[in-house]
């Protein structure tokens, strides 16, 4: 059994053991609950082996918000150890189990967090934006699902079998490297994140194809809607820059696994060349996570102004810009390395040619919602916090581009603060109100509007109580990753911190009772016109929830908002009475295949992690036999037949919506 | 075999017309052949002013990639081709900025960064 | 009046971009194309390793100490073969010619197998000598990028068995005449790839 022992699960750490025996109690619970009602061949059926983008984009969501409950909690141990070690006292994390926590914090929320709920909102808005009915690759899509839940799995049992790594969420060698992490927590991270990521760029591949090629007749370049460019930038930026990442992580492993000198003290490695590499996906990474959050920003506010956007052309243009620009900038993360100061002034002014784009961006939401007649819905919300929020962020992190400031604040409190500025104001804002924008076409009823407001407020105010203290504390010398600090002077900052961090622990819990009222509540928020909002797009022009093809017919689109076209030519939502004809319709099957790859992925990793090399080989051949059953596949689609088509259509037959 | 262009762009690669390109593939090996035996020429003579000889092999290289993407891959600047272009362009522009941009800084890096005793050593 | 019903009026062919969703071919060919330059930037950051470390010698063999250009002409006359044949390959898959793709295929894969051979050789040479990736961050560097170039080529070689078996099996059917076009693409990136790979590690090693 290679390097696993007993003595890899830490039953001498009460707080790890409690943490997983909690969380293993749940799961037993959950999965008892499911066989005893007999759930499994529905959800084996309809969930784990679909390849519908609907579903898919779905369970990423509901994988995101489960990980957001493990980040989360990583954070509280963080605020409340900083909020007591002050001075004499040493908190209740040792630096050993602090500096796990840190790195599985970041790890976690960029990777499984951020990353599924981005790709997981592209995945279910994108084709029915697009008008066709299913993404390019159905099943590669399921596959690029079940590998990110596969790197999710391991980063998890890493909590009760073995440790994380304590290298900080980057791994910086040589602190990663063999001689000073002889331990497997950097084998996990790397393991985890080499599936995942592959995961990920399977996505990039997919959706990349899906808005190039497979868009509604007549729907151009110039007719997409601006969440679908965001999402074209977002997805280039995944293809361009996550083989750097995997390549990199690939020599970390050759070091570490079979003693070679990419980035070892020793023998000629340079540790240098891996935060230089690390950096160049790094920086389009952020971008990564940043622009489809845009795109539903432009989306959002178009939509509850009544007006289209302001400066279309202009936001393209801004959009694919930042997607170039994003690769000119890597150099920022390490300022202080030592580059000197030509290549440093290069990248700084990069760096600060790179707001100019955004800037754009800002402007013409702020004109979209300038004269018009502003809905103040849950979503809105939470684009006026964001317009607010990531601005604050963004100023910051043009004050860092400044590489004399920089040497002064570089891994300080203060970049903690911007950065998080940036993640949650334009991020996880983002994400909300995609969320909340589009939960009644998924689901076919609205979210409880109240409760949605205390969501956004708790997160908003707790935000600011959080992270502003951080700012002045970075200019008060406080570094990151710091488990203790003797300045007694800092503490009522970090306990300030602290109850911003526990107004936002109310926020995620309002969100749970949020979603459970709305369940109770759905009769009631029954979206039944398919346009709860008044939308403009072609995603409300179909029912809510769509059916599995989408569309009964694919649209066609004349220009720009095309669903808004539709119905000022029309003047109703729907066109129920005219007769249509309707043809046989092809969809995907379902399809095992992301799944059981997906368990032998576990298994190599595992396996590679604890130098099982026996696992590790049955875990590759395993993977193989399953991509050579696919690839004698020959029955992939199934055919909806055209009375089906037509008993849906008359069934769900969308109410007239006067306008 | 069809000859109309089909919607949304042509894969790369795509043959258009069966005798045509079999044609091309020749004329591909012809070119890349020459290119070859030139570049490794080059590496080795002394008719080339010895630093310019990377600038010539570099040439060379582009050249020979050229050779492969127009008479292998049948990329072309037709307007079904726009979409492989546009996608070559940027992957072109990022493995660039990698490579020079990694050499660039690590140079810089490594020579502001070097450990006393070889600045010493290189002193003397 | 929209952009396509312009293009209609005025007698224009519609512009691809309004066509409608492309057919799967295009589709097919257009996602591996990007995955094939997402597979190049792989490449392009072990490069750029390379590139860093080549000098870091640690004392060890250097690469002008190693590297035999003869050995690697023979390579190179392999691989630019084994295009042009993989080519004719794909015009017999085409034309639904079975034994005509049988014949070219095969000989495509004689020829990956002959350059993996000497690849190999080199390799355990080297080893032998105490030229092995740990002993130097250079070292380390080549045979990763080398290396991983063979495994592509040995991924590829068994790619092309399971796609003659599909061939054997299934017949020309479109799913496999994709497949076969995708591997065309594959193998000719990879011959792109070590038009890099000789000109920058081997024949630069000797300047």
């Amino acid at each position: 059994m290679g390097r696993l022992t007993w003595a890899a699960i830490p039953f001498d750490q009460p707080v790890v053991m409690i943490a997983s025996g909690t969380v293993g109690f749940v799961i037993f619970c959950v999965l008892a609950l499911v066989t005893v009602k007999g759930w499994w061949p529905y959800l084996w059926r309809e969930w784990i082996t679909s390849v519908d983008h609907k579903r898919i984009g779905v369970m990423y969501i509901i994988l995101a918000l489960l990980m957001l409950v493990r980040g989360f909690s990583d954070a509280m141990m963080m605020r409340s150890q900083l909020a007591l070690a002050a001075g004499h006292a040493q908190g209740y994390l040792p630096p050993e189990h602090y500096d796990q926590i840190f790195s599985a914090h970041g790890t976690i929320m960029i990777f499984f967090v951020a990353m599924p709920f981005v790709i997981g909102l592209m995945n279910f808005v994108l084709p029915l934006q697009l008008g066709v009915r299913d993404v390019a690759f159905p099943v590669l899509n399921s596959v690029g699902f079940w590998l990110s839940a596969a790197g999710v799995l391991l980063v998890n049992v890493s909590l009760v079998v073995g440790e994380f790594a304590r290298t900080g969420w980057l791994a910086y060698p040589p602190l990663s490297e063999v001689a000073y992490s002889p331990g497997v927590g950097v084998d996990y991270y790397l393991w985890s994140l080499q599936i995942s990521g592959l995961g990920t760029l399977i996505s990039g591949i997919n959706l990349t194809t899906t808005i190039l090629k497979l868009r509604a007749p007549g729907m151009g370049y110039r007719e997409m809607p601006i969440f679908c460019w965001t999402a074209l930038a977002s997805n280039l930026l995944i293809v361009a820059a996550f083989p750097i990442l995997t390549a990199t992580f690939a020599m970390l492993l050759l070091d570490r696994y079979c003693g070679f000198h990419f980035f070892t003290n020793d023998l000629g490695g340079n540790p240098m060349m891996y935060v230089n590499l690390i950096w160049c996906w790094g920086h389009p990474e952020v971008y990564i996570l940043i622009l489809p959050a845009f795109g539903v920003f432009s989306e959002v506010v178009a939509t509850f102004s009544g007006k289209p956007l302001f400066g279309r052309r202009s936001m393209v243009m801004a959009t694919m810009g930042i997607c170039v620009l994003s690769f000119l900038v890597w150099l920022h993360h390490f300022f202080t390395r030592g580059a000197g100061a030509d290549v440093n002034a290069f990248f700084g002014i990069m760096t600060m040619l790179i707001s100019v784009p955004t800037g754009v961006k800002i402007f013409n939401w702020l004109f979209t919602l300038y004269g018009g007649r502003i809905r103040f819905t849950v979503p809105i919300y939470w684009a006026l916090g964001f317009i607010v929020t990531f601005v604050i962020g963004g100023m910051t992190g043009v004050l860092m581009a400044i590489p004399p400031a920089d040497f002064v604040l570089h891994n300080s409190l203060f970049l903690i603060a911007h950065f998080h500025n940036v993640v949650i104001g334009g991020v996880v804002f983002g994400v909300m109100a995609g969320i909340s924008y589009w939960f009644p076409k998924a689901f076919g009823f609205t979210l409880n509007e109240r409760l949605g407001k205390a969501v956004f407020w708790c997160w908003f105010f707790g935000f600011y109580l959080a992270f502003m203290p951080l700012y002045v504390l970075g200019l008060m010398g406080a570094t990151r990753r710091m488990q203790h600090y003797s300045n007694t002077h800092w503490q009522p900052l970090m306990l300030v911190a602290l109850a911003g961090a526990v107004l936002i622990l109310l926020g995620i819990v309002l969100t749970g009772v949020q979603l459970a009222v709305s369940i109770r509540q759905r009769e009631r928020n029954r979206d039944v016109t398919g346009d709860p909002w008044n939308g403009r797009t072609l995603e409300w022009s179909t029912p809510s929830p769509p059916p599995e093809w989408n569309f009964s017919h694919l649209p066609q689109v004349g220009r720009a908002d095309a669903f808004w076209a539709m119905k000022q030519q029309r003047g109703t939502a729907q066109d129920r009475n005219v007769k249509r004809t309707y043809q046989t319709i092809h969809v995907p099957r379902n399809n095992p295949t992301g799944f059981f790859l997906a368990f032998f992925a576990v298994l190599l990793g595992f396996s590679l992690i604890w130098r099982i090399w026996w696992g590790a080989g049955l875990g590759l051949l395993g993977a193989i036999v399953v991509c050579l059953m696919q690839a004698w596949r020959t029955d992939g689609e199934i055919e909806v037949p055209a009375e089906k088509v037509a008993a849906f259509e008359r069934l769900h037959g969308l109410k007239e919506r006067a306008v | 075999m069809s000859t109309e262009f089909e919607a949304q762009g042509m894969a790369p690669g795509a043959h258009v017309q069966t005798h045509g390109t079999r044609l091309s593939y020749l004329i591909g090996l012809g070119y890349a052949v020459v290119l070859t035996l030139a570049s490794f020429w080059a590496s080795s003579t002394d008719l080339v002013y010895p630093p310019g000889v990377p600038i010539l092999l570099g040439v060379l290289a582009i050249a020979q990639m050229g050779i492969h993407l127009v008479f292998f891959l049948h990329i072309s600047s037709a307007p079904d081709q726009a979409n492989n272009i546009l996608a070559l362009a940027f992957g072109t522009f990022v493995v660039g900025l990698l490579v020079f941009g990694s050499m660039i800084i690590m140079a810089h890096l490594n020579h502001n960064m070097m450990p006393m005793d070889r600045l010493i050593q290189m002193q003397r | 009046m929209s952009a396509a019903e312009q293009a209609l009026e005025s007698g224009d062919a519609v512009p691809l971009s309004l066509r409608g969703p492309a057919p799967t071919r295009v589709v097919a060919g257009y996602g591996f194309w990007l995955f094939l330059l997402s597979d190049i930037i792989i490449f392009a950051a072990f490069f750029a390793a390379y590139a860093v470390l080549s000098g870091e010698t640690a004392g060890g063999p250097t690469a002008a100490d190693l590297f035999d250009k003869r050995h690697v002409l023979i390579e190179t006359a392999c691989l630019l073969a084994s295009s042009v044949t993989c080519g004719f390959g794909s015009l017999a898959v085409q034309s639904g010619d079975r034994n005509s793709t049988y014949f070219w295929m095969a000989i495509t894969f004689i020829l990956g197998v002959t350059f993996l051979s000497l690849e190999v050789s080199e390799f355990s040479h080297m080893l032998e000598l105490g030229a092995g990736p740990s002993r130097s961050a250079f070292l380390s560097a080549f045979f990763t990028l080398v290396g991983t170039h063979g495994l592509h080529v040995t991924m590829g070689l068994c790619w092309l068995i399971v796609m003659l078996l599909q061939a054997a099996t299934l017949g020309f059917q479109p799913m496999v005449s994709r497949r076969f076009f995708c591997f065309g693409l594959f193998w000719h990136a990879l011959d792109i790839v070590w038009i890099g790979v000789f000109t920058i590690v081997y024949l630069g090693a000797h300047l």
